[in-house]
């Protein structure tokens, strides 16, 4: 028996190592790689090299369209993470939102730890029209709030999408900027002024 | 030389104060190049590293007091034309496989008897602060214009570094679970004004990969592809991504791989 115990123990070990050695399904330990091949700077962590469920999955697959039980799984997980305002009320000032549109610093190693992060929505976004300096990764968002009016379930998708962009769709490329931290609950109603207030240079 | 030397500072004095005067009249990129371009002709401030480069190069330097005519960048002992379109690869003396800049740092330990931390202290030029690796990294890059990029690629650790790159490529992380291709996935899109190649494809891989190194207008400052890296985490709000890391090395040989037919035109000129 003695001997035998042995070998089924020796599979075991041999079976967790090549699980760890292949974390991510195939090919190369990137995450150990990931440890290996950083150090820590000022607000950027060893820890932000560490992937959440979602990362990990989001990376799982990458390559190919997300298979729709995965696909379920990352909604659930982000839902659950969203909170509605406390007060329940969803705008802020428009201006500050029009700030944090424009804002691309934040969290990076070389930014100020001690002022708030932006949301940098012109990176991907188009939302103003008198802005030029736009990206094109996300959605055109200009006159987002004109188009779509301000139904309580407008607002609370619009909410969801800033809060937690994978509450809606798995692997967004949109950063969860409430459910990570990036942006206060007061600049996420300060972006959401500047989204549907009628005065908004969005709604013009 | 130093006449050509003094010729390229006076451009690049009157460089910096166009970067002022453009950012206050068009934020766009394309349109200051396009300025320099039209005062400077094909004037590249890079040159100054390149001719740094290469009289440190053809230097005695270092405890044995020997040149580099003995590092071998992978084509044979002291033959820099068209070794960085070659590159990373394995190397059989350091068992390791290597980008430019840190085989660079091989042949300064090993040849001339300098300590890593001396040839390291400076990986990164920062105005008065001048990195010899950034000039010996100019001049051999220079010595690759117009070289095709073709890899090796037959040790199965220049496969390994490959595939991990390509893992590395898609890794998200990060409080923004930003990965590189959530910027370079896809052809046609821009940040703002810039405009993003799609890096998992041979056009955007060569596109990006023979125009570095740069002189990156907005710095003042020759850019390697090691410092180009470590400047996208940073934006990817990662910890510090160190030099010559497997990791380093990999997205590199992941890159320069997928660039493969691509001819070499660094160093260039961005923004």
């Amino acid at each position: 028996m003695k001997p035998l115990l042995k070998l089924f123990l020796q599979a075991i070990v041999i079976g967790l190592l090549a699980r760890s050695a292949q974390a991510d399904g195939s090919g190369p330990n990137v995450a150990a790689a990931m440890r290996a091949s950083f150090e820590a700077k000022r607000q950027a962590t060893m820890a932000r090299l560490t992937q959440d469920e979602t990362q990990r999955l989001c990376t799982q697959h990458a390559a190919l369209p997300l298979p729709r039980k995965v696909a379920a799984r990352i909604t659930a997980l982000n839902r659950a993470t969203v909170k509605p305002p406390s007060d329940g009320a969803y705008f802020g000032d428009l201006k500050n939102g029009e700030v944090i549109a424009q804002t691309g610093t934040g969290l990076q190693s070389s930014d100020d730890p001690a002022k708030p992060a932006g949301g940098n929505c012109y990176a991907c976004h188009e939302l103003a029209g008198s802005e030029l300096a736009f990206g094109t990764i996300g959605p055109s968002l200009r006159q987002y709030g004109k188009l779509r009016g301000n139904s309580p379930a407008v607002l609370a998708y619009t909410w969801e999408k800033l809060y937690n962009s994978n509450a809606q769709m798995p692997c967004s490329n949109m950063p969860r900027f409430g459910a990570r931290g990036i942006l206060r609950e007061q600049q996420l109603k300060d972006l959401m002024a500047f989204l549907f207030d009628p005065a908004s240079p969005v709604n013009q | 030389m130093t006449r050509r030397a003094r010729a390229l500072a006076g451009a690049l004095g009157a460089l910096c104060g166009l970067g002022l005067t453009t950012l206050q009249a068009a934020p766009s990129t394309e349109d200051a190049i396009a300025e320099y371009h039209a005062m400077f002709g094909d004037e590249n401030p890079a040159e100054l590293w390149q001719i740094r480069g290469e009289a440190l190069w053809h230097e005695k330097r270092g405890p044995r007091h020997v040149d580099m005519s003995g590092c071998d960048l992978g084509l044979g002992a002291g033959v820099i034309a068209g070794a960085y379109a070659q590159l990373p690869r394995w190397f059989e003396d350091t068992q390791q496989v290597q980008d430019l800049e840190t085989r660079l740092v091989t042949c300064m330990t090993t040849l001339q008897g300098l300590s890593r931390e001396e040839v390291l202290k400076i990986k990164f030029g920062d105005g008065e602060k001048k990195s010899e690796l950034e000039a010996l990294t100019a001049y051999v890059v220079t010595a690759a214009k117009g070289a095709e990029i073709r890899l090796p690629m037959q040790h199965p650790a220049e496969r390994a570094a490959y595939a991990l790159g390509q893992g590395v490529f898609y890794y998200r992380a990060g409080p923004h679970d930003f990965a590189c291709a959530t910027c370079h996935g896809e052809t046609g899109k821009r940040i703002r004004l810039q405009t993003l190649p799609k890096l998992t494809e041979p056009a955007g891989a060569q596109n990006a990969y023979t125009h570095w190194p740069a002189y990156r207008v907005s710095q003042g400052e020759l850019r390697t592809m090691e410092w180009r890296l470590q400047d996208c985490f940073r934006q990817q709000r990662l910890p510090q991504l160190k030099f010559g890391s497997e990791v380093a090395i990999g997205l590199t040989m992941f890159l320069a791989k997928t660039a493969e037919g691509g001819v070499m035109a660094a160093p260039s000129i961005k923004r």
